[in-house]
């Protein structure tokens, strides 16, 4: 039986992966740019030029902001939740916490695009003249008046993944012994303390595993950061101006009007989308194996 | 040790009710002119239900005093009154008094991250974090403030352990690492290496083959020579062996049946395993009892 399912699970994968390849090589062989580093996307022009740079580089950065905001802030409520609030708070706040989790990401999408962005220029202007050496946060308002930008994505994003990044992180900080905590606090040491040396070392493993798990979303998450980004195939380094495609935006913007090359390149970046979650979620396991407690 | 002693019942019979008994003669008793605890009229609540009652007894300094009884009799309730740990369990309150140098332990002004600096604890399995050997012993004097001359205090707590031999060459490695039984020293280590007046040890041996036990005991020995140390155990050959002092509880059930641990009998440890003075002592240690 078992073997059975997990058979099933397998040729799914592997049908999946052939049909992708299937699907996506003649209209890589007809392609006349390379399709690594070209950054425009003319799949059905003759001859076609097509590349998955601009789409690459955007997913990532977007889903890199994602992750670098909501880790701290989900382990920080996780450990509010577990450690500081009072019990009656506690159970409140971790079910509002996973409320959001069942907001749809279209109104993620609509919620970003109305209310977010245009209340966001404060917040870029802040960054720029602090961090604007950086070059990355420099922030010219002429090319980003309505900040649709991968920054506003990448916030977006981070809301979105928060939830199973905290509720993973709790239940993961919840099966720290008991005795750890107590020998800490037995030595004098306080909440923070205590949590420092014997609630984190224990579950940093766990909190890894649940970043990936958030970080899987945001690599595929289609409906809102396509409502963000206006479409523009170039690569840009600054953060916070207008533009950018991600891999799912591509995908999802340029189906419904793609000829038959144009679905094969799409096809052929949705390959390129699934290798590159499969290598994260690769990286993570070999993450976590290192950082398992003995 | 435990043999049973003919002719104690009849003493029962007049002798006068427990915690009189305690309360005129562990004051000037031989071995407790110094006291560091006094406990007086103690109960210990978990919310509404009353875990143990009335407990009074004197622990001396740098001696070695055990708590022994049957389970749920409440003598690691007691014991972890000592240090305030019971604070951390939602719902724990206690009444009566616990004094440590005629201090009040439980006076609104006092610290409990303060007491249990002073008053340091080793648990029933043993806990090192998850870190080096090093880092588990300058863990206490860290959080303490410590920042300097941390490789001796290191090196000192792990010879005061008795560890030190063996560990001194992978000072970098996990505790985790390490045997049970070298755990439990790196445990009582990391204890002794906040300098604590007083080490509370909860059944430190009851997760340890024989032979790391007896090395505990040894350890206990030498402990005893700068700590005060109190100690629950299941193990009344280890109270015998180690303990100058036994105070001896069981659970009563009252009339509305529930059950509360009771102090029974408090003395001087060969007292208690040769010429106890109550009947449930003598059952107790006899076997006949828990």
């Amino acid at each position: 039986m078992t073997a059975a399912a997990s058979g099933v699970v397998l040729l799914t994968m592997a049908a999946i992966t052939v049909f992708l390849i299937y699907r996506a090589v003649p209209a890589l062989r007809g392609n006349a740019a390379n399709f690594f580093t070209e950054q425009r996307w003319d799949a059905d022009g003759t001859p076609p030029r097509f590349g998955i740079a601009a789409a690459f580089y955007f997913t990532v950065l977007t889903s890199a902001i994602a992750i670098v905001l909501a880790v701290p802030v989900a382990v920080g409520v996780a450990l509010f939740i577990n450690y500081y609030a009072p019990r009656r708070l506690s159970s409140g706040l971790g079910y509002m916490v996973e409320l959001l989790a069942a907001v749809p990401s279209i109104v993620y999408g609509l919620w970003g695009f109305t209310f977010l962005a245009p209340h966001l220029t404060g917040l870029v202007s802040w960054l720029d003249r602090w961090f604007g050496w950086t070059i990355v946060l420099r922030y010219r308002p002429e090319s980003a008046p309505n900040n649709y930008s991968p920054l506003t994505a990448g916030i977006v994003l981070a809301i979105m993944i928060l939830p199973i990044i905290c509720s993973i992180s709790r239940e993961v900080f919840q099966r720290v012994p008991r005795e750890q905590i107590e020998a800490a606090q037995a030595l004098g040491a306080y909440r923070w303390e205590t949590i420092r040396m014997a609630v984190l070392p224990l579950g940093r493993a766990g909190v890894i595993s649940a970043s990936i798990l958030g970080l899987g979303r945001a690599l595929g998450e289609t409906l809102a950061v396509t409502m963000l980004l206006s479409t523009a195939f170039a690569i840009n380094i600054h953060f916070t101006e207008t533009g950018g495609v991600t891999f799912a935006s591509i995908i999802a913007l340029k189906y419904g009007e793609a000829g038959p090359t144009g679905t094969g390149a799409l096809i052929a970046a949705g390959l390129c989308l699934f290798l590159l979650t499969l290598a994260v979620n690769f990286a993570a396991n070999v993450i976590v194996r290192r950082n398992k407690v003995a | 040790m435990t043999e049973p002693r003919q002719g104690t019942a009849k003493q029962d019979e007049d002798a006068p009710p427990v915690q009189t008994f305690l309360r005129y003669t562990h004051r000037g008793a031989p071995g407790l002119a110094d006291t560091v605890f006094e406990v007086a009229d103690l109960s210990v609540y978990y919310g509404d239900y009353e875990a143990v009652r009335d407990v009074t007894m004197a622990i001396g300094r740098r001696q070695i005093t055990a708590m022994i009884g049957p389970s749920g009799c409440g003598k690691s309730t007691v014991l972890r009154c000592f240090n305030r740990m019971n604070d951390l369990i939602p719902g724990a309150r206690v009444s009566g008094k616990i004094t440590y140098h005629g201090e009040d332990l439980y006076a609104p002004e006092v610290d409990a991250i303060e007491v249990r600096r002073r008053i340091g604890m080793v648990f029933q399995k043993p806990n090192p974090f998850p870190k080096s050997i090093y880092d588990n012993i300058a863990y206490g004097p860290r959080v303490n403030g410590v920042r300097k001359g941390l490789d001796d205090i290191v090196e000192e707590a792990l010879r005061q352990a008795a560890l030190w031999d063996e560990v001194k060459d992978k000072l970098k490695e996990s505790g985790l690492s390490l045997s049970g039984g070298q755990q439990q020293r790196l445990c009582i280590a990391r204890t002794i290496a906040i300098k604590p007046e007083v080490i509370l040890m909860d059944e430190p041996c009851s997760a340890l083959d024989p032979i790391a036990t007896a090395k505990i005991e040894d350890l206990m020995h030498g402990l005893a020579q700068d700590f005060t140390i109190i100690i629950v155990t299941h193990n009344m050959q280890q109270a015998a062996r180690v303990s100058d002092r036994t105070a001896f509880f069981t659970a009563d059930v009252d009339d509305q049946g529930v059950r509360h641990g009771r102090l029974v009998e408090y003395d001087l440890t060969g007292q208690i395993f040769t010429t106890p003075s109550d009947k449930r002592t003598e059952d107790y240690i006899t076997g006949r009892f828990g």
